[in-house]
């Protein structure tokens, strides 16, 4: 493999790697206050592309309508946590999550009665799909944006994790939901923050695929989702940090693995779950975590 | 009256049933019966692993592909094997598998027990939510490989003309065995050891049980009768391609042994006749809806909206689903202190 198909790849692998960390992160967050697999996250990313989508096709600039999309999924997030997860904080694991996967089924299926389940065109601003050409690399302008974006994100997120009160409480929920309610915190309250933060990353992640591969459909939250919440528990669930490591190493792998072995593009989208067997035959914390009983960030 | 007695009478009654409705019934309600038959034997095992062993798996679809496909590759004349496969030249191997139905459903759910065998090693090392995912995973690695090795599944385009040799007396008669199997499971020591890996796993593991094991054995002869069940299906349906197998099937599944109660096989079997029937009945929800007068069109998808919400409303406020994890008959005894 030369040079300039190395680093093209490079830098598709980098934004395919992000998309995944970005969802990674709703996973790992909610995972750590809730100890919940939130199925619903990947619909929840289709949610946010979707209103993006109908706020553009209604002829607001692109900007409104990404902001619209990333408030649109977040209030999603919170109501499905309101509607769905709430009333069973206190119910077997398995309750949880068999609601989870009723909301991810629901939203799938409401998207398609609503809108049709045929994809429909994305079609990003003009500044966005620019490519540009240097020494033989073709670089549309979105695959530099996006790498940047999300490691933009990951630092506002430690930041609120790691300098903010909430971010504190979110931390000390992770560790200890009943003796934090102890303290006086209002544990719902800060879960609400969490699904809101973990949905927008999700909406922005949504937003992203729309723009690389550019159309949307109402399923197109499954797969993606399932290999993003691969990506958590590779970098070790519960981790942000790890979330990120691990969605940059599936998107390089899948990129490299195609551009290596062009017979194994059929198998792309089973990479992931190779890798969280692996993981958890050899390494069942993950890259970045640690003992999986205990919280952290 | 004698117990012994009573149960023989009872399942010759239902045979002579399955036997009548096979003869008599119209081809309308045969096709109906033969689903609820089938979904039955898959709820019936899917509610071991989940129910009785407390593993949450979501894995079904996989091993009902198996059998399917191992079925239909058995079942399929050499020469219609050499026409339908337009892609690439069957495997040698494909042409020379042959058998007769019943061999070939039972190969088909011993390939996929051995399957699930495989798959305990990586899955079973965890516990719940990641157990709950890996299953997942498997499902669609499953339609993956099916959809890449046209060679063995000719591809997306799946296989057809499979010889229609399931009737419902065939798909009756499995059925009544699949429930007898697990009722006999259910209380026999395997069954009692199950049940206490689902409530307490650390506690059944200082009692000496071998919690690795108990789940191995459920998750093996859940997953031998789904793919007779996917052996049934093929060739009922007489066709089968990838897509076929994909989480929804799954889903039906959950929804089915979550109504009627995570555990209890009698509640397995009453919820597989509502679920399947309001299925049927519910049918009309994709067609199109007038409402006073106003057209809505037709909403394809009506209906899973509609199960969607059945689940999650059910999980809300009836997280026991019917009868709990109790069997029908249960309800009748006398309370004995």
């Amino acid at each position: 493999m030369d040079m300039q198909i190395f680093l093209q790849q490079l830098v598709n692998g980098a934004s395919l790697g992000s998309m995944y960390a970005l969802i990674a992160i709703g996973y790992t967050m909610v995972y750590g206050v809730l100890r919940l697999i939130n199925f619903a996250h990947g619909d929840i990313m289709m949610v946010g592309a979707y209103f993006t989508f109908f706020a553009k096709a209604a002829g607001l600039p692109f900007e409104v309508a990404v902001l619209i999309g990333i408030i649109g999924a977040a209030v999603v997030g919170i109501l499905t946590d309101k509607i769905a997860y709430k009333p069973l904080r206190d119910a077997p694991k398995i309750s949880l999550l068999i609601t989870a996967i009723g909301i991810s089924f629901f939203l799938e299926n409401l998207f398609t009665v609503l809108f049709g389940s045929t994809p429909k065109a994305f079609s990003a601003p003009d500044y966005l799909t620019k490519i540009f050409h240097i020494h033989g690399i073709y670089l549309p302008i979105s695959v530099i944006i996006i790498p940047t974006v999300t490691l933009i994100i990951l630092a506002v997120v430690l930041w609120i994790l790691y300098k903010t009160k909430y971010g504190m409480a979110i931390r000390a929920l992770a560790f200890d939901i009943q003796t934090v309610k102890l303290m006086g915190i209002d544990a719902d309250r800060i879960i609400m923050i969490v699904f809101a933060i973990g949905s927008a990353l999700a909406a922005i992640g949504g937003i992203f695929y729309a723009i690389s591969y550019p159309s949307i459909d109402p399923l197109m939250g499954i797969i993606v989702g399932l290999k993003a919440f691969a990506a958590a528990v590779l970098g070790g669930i519960g981790s942000v940090g790890g979330a990120v490591v691990g969605g940059f190493i599936l998107g390089f792998t899948e990129i490299f693995v195609v551009a290596m072995f062009p017979e194994l593009g059929g198998y792309k989208d089973a990479f992931a779950f190779f890798f969280l067997i692996l993981v958890l035959l050899f390494k069942p914390t993950g890259i970045m975590g640690q003992d999986l009983e205990r919280g952290r960030f | 009256m004698n117990k012994f007695l009573r149960n023989i009478i009872l399942i010759a009654i239902t045979i002579y049933f399955i036997y009548y409705a096979q003869n008599h019934f119209d081809s309308y309600t045969l096709s109906i019966l033969d689903n609820i038959g089938i979904f039955a034997i898959l709820a019936l095992s899917y509610n071991l692993i989940n129910g009785i062993a407390g593993q949450f798996s979501l894995e079904p679809n996989g091993f009902v592909a198996i059998g399917a496909y191992f079925t239909a590759i058995l079942l399929i004349p050499t020469d219609t094997k050499l026409d339908m496969f337009a892609l690439v030249d069957p495997a040698p191997i494909i042409l020379q598998m042959k058998a007769h139905f019943l061999p070939a459903i039972l190969i088909g759910g011993v390939a996929a027990s051995f399957v699930a065998l495989l798959l305990s090693f990586p899955v079973f090392r965890v516990r719940g939510d990641y157990l709950a995912i890996v299953t997942l995973g498997f499902g669609f690695i499953i339609r993956i490989f099916a959809i890449n090795n046209p060679a063995y599944t000719n591809g997306a385009m799946g296989l057809n003309d499979i010889p229609e040799e399931a009737n419902f007396l065939w798909i009756g008669i499995i059925c009544i065995v699949t429930f007898l199997v697990m009722i006999h499971v259910i209380y026999s020591k395997f069954g009692r050891a199950m049940k206490s890996v689902r409530d307490d796993e650390d506690a059944a593991s200082a009692m000496g049980i071998n919690t690795f094991k108990m789940k191995t054995y459920a998750f093996m002869t859940s997953a031998f009768f789904e793919g007779i069940g996917g052996g049934l299906l093929a060739s009922m349906l007489t066709t089968i391609t990838p897509d076929q197998f994909s989480f929804l099937l799954t889903f039906q599944l959950l929804i089915i042994i979550v109504l009627g109660g995570l555990g209890s096989m009698s509640g397995a079997l009453i919820a597989t006749i509502l679920v399947m029937g309001g299925m049927e009945w519910l049918r009309f929800l994709d067609d199109d809806i007038t409402i006073f007068g106003m057209d809505l069109g037709a909403h394809p998808g009506m209906r899973m909206v509609v199960f969607a919400i059945l689940l999650i409303v059910m999980m809300l406020f009836a997280r026991r689903g019917l009868l709990g994890d109790r069997e029908l008959t249960e309800f009748f005894k006398k309370k004995s202190k």
